[in-house]
């Protein structure tokens, strides 16, 4: 018997947005349009063929192959969402990087990777409540560090695409002004109907005028910035190791349930 | 390199499962505590993976790749819990 990939069975249900993700596989990827996003990050907007769509929060994997046959593969959280085949991705460049450096700086329109995906389904968020639906929204807040803010950004932008009626809010800790991600997009999410407070904490050197110095993330800027525990937030953090478990440990201590708090750490920084 | 989570098993994993293994509950065997594996820790090595309990830091799973095998070792996982999709109307019998 021969049911060969790709034969996903639809049926609709009341269950159907439970669902897992559609199947992962490997898939031809051509870079459709690069952008700098950040002083060091780029933007890449992909043509997948073949790719089934994906939920927010979800990541691939892209792989490089060298003339030898060396092969490296990384994890890239994705920033959209939804059947599109075009994938967008938002690169950090790690000093010491095999492939980041590559897509960052090298990658081109026309190019070809090869990626491995839509990966991961517990760092999903999806839209549940409709207009006036709004008891049942469990409210959602965002922890993001640095390029962490990717998935998060996809989260925030399927929220306000559905129209969901969720409180949510976004902290958002980054070195400097220049190293906000979506800046553009964000700020019209925050403006758009589907409600999004964002908080953004600069860790290097903040904007003129700026009511707060730059610093790093304290516990009580944390307490401040997120909703409270009382009212039982689902809490997405991504960010670097550090970041994450520094934040998940407060979230903790502050009341928050450990369930309801989803991590995805980046490794090193 | 600084450990990651479970999350990053997913694409690894995947190439052997047809279900999201992260999303998957284990047990483990040195605590008993059971979480998905997406909150395990992963410690990346030059061979592999070694995935180790988010709680008590006990080894839950080791993946070990080569070129044409892998080994997949979950030495620390007394269960894992699979959700099943609800079942879709029966439509694959036709007697």
């Amino acid at each position: 018997m021969s049911d060969a990939a790709g034969g996903s069975t639809q049926v609709a249900s009341p269950g159907a947005a439970l669902r897992a993700v559609p199947r992962a596989g490997w898939h031809a990827a051509t870079v459709a349009a690069t952008r700098r996003e950040t002083p060091n990050a780029t933007r890449l907007e992909l043509d997948v063929d073949g790719w089934p769509g994906n939920a927010p929060g979800q990541h691939l994997d892209v792989r490089l192959t060298a003339p030898d046959g060396y092969t490296a593969t990384r994890s890239y959280s994705i920033a959209s969402s939804g059947p599109s085949t075009r994938v967008v991705l938002a690169i950090d460049k790690l000093p010491d990087g095999e492939v980041s450096p590559f897509l960052v700086d090298e990658v081109r329109a026309g190019d070809q990777l090869e990626v491995h995906g839509p990966l991961g389904a517990f760092f999903v968020w999806r839209p549940g409540s409709r207009l006036g639906a709004a008891a049942d929204a469990r409210p959602v807040q965002l922890i993001a560090g640095g390029s962490g803010v990717v998935p998060l950004y996809a989260i925030a932008q399927a929220h306000a695409d559905a129209g969901d009626l969720a409180p949510f809010r976004l902290l958002y800790s980054v070195r400097t002004p220049e190293d906000v991600y979506f800046a553009d997009e964000l700020r019209e999410l925050v403006a758009a109907s589907a409600p999004l407070r964002l908080d953004l904490v600069y860790t290097r050197r903040t904007p003129e005028g700026w009511s707060k110095p730059a610093g790093r993330i304290t516990r009580k800027a944390l307490e401040d910035a997120v909703i409270p525990a009382g009212e039982r937030p689902l809490v997405y953090v991504c960010g670097s190791t550090g970041f994450v478990e520094r934040v998940a440990d407060w979230l903790v201590e502050l009341g928050h349930e450990a369930r309801s708090i989803r991590t995805e750490r980046y490794g090193g920084m | 390199m600084e450990h990651l989570d479970g999350n990053s098993l997913a694409g690894p994993l995947a190439e052997f499962f047809t279900f999201d293994v992260t999303m998957a509950r284990a047990r483990c065997g040195g605590c008993g505590e059971v979480a998905e594996l997406a909150r395990a820790m992963v410690y990346p090595s030059g061979a592999g993976m070694v995935v180790r309990c988010g709680s008590c830091d006990e080894v839950l799973a080791t993946l070990v790749e080569s070129d044409d095998r892998a080994w997949i070792g979950f030495s620390g996982v007394t269960t894992i819990e699979v959700r099943r999709e609800p079942s879709s109307s029966s439509s694959s019998s036709s007697i």
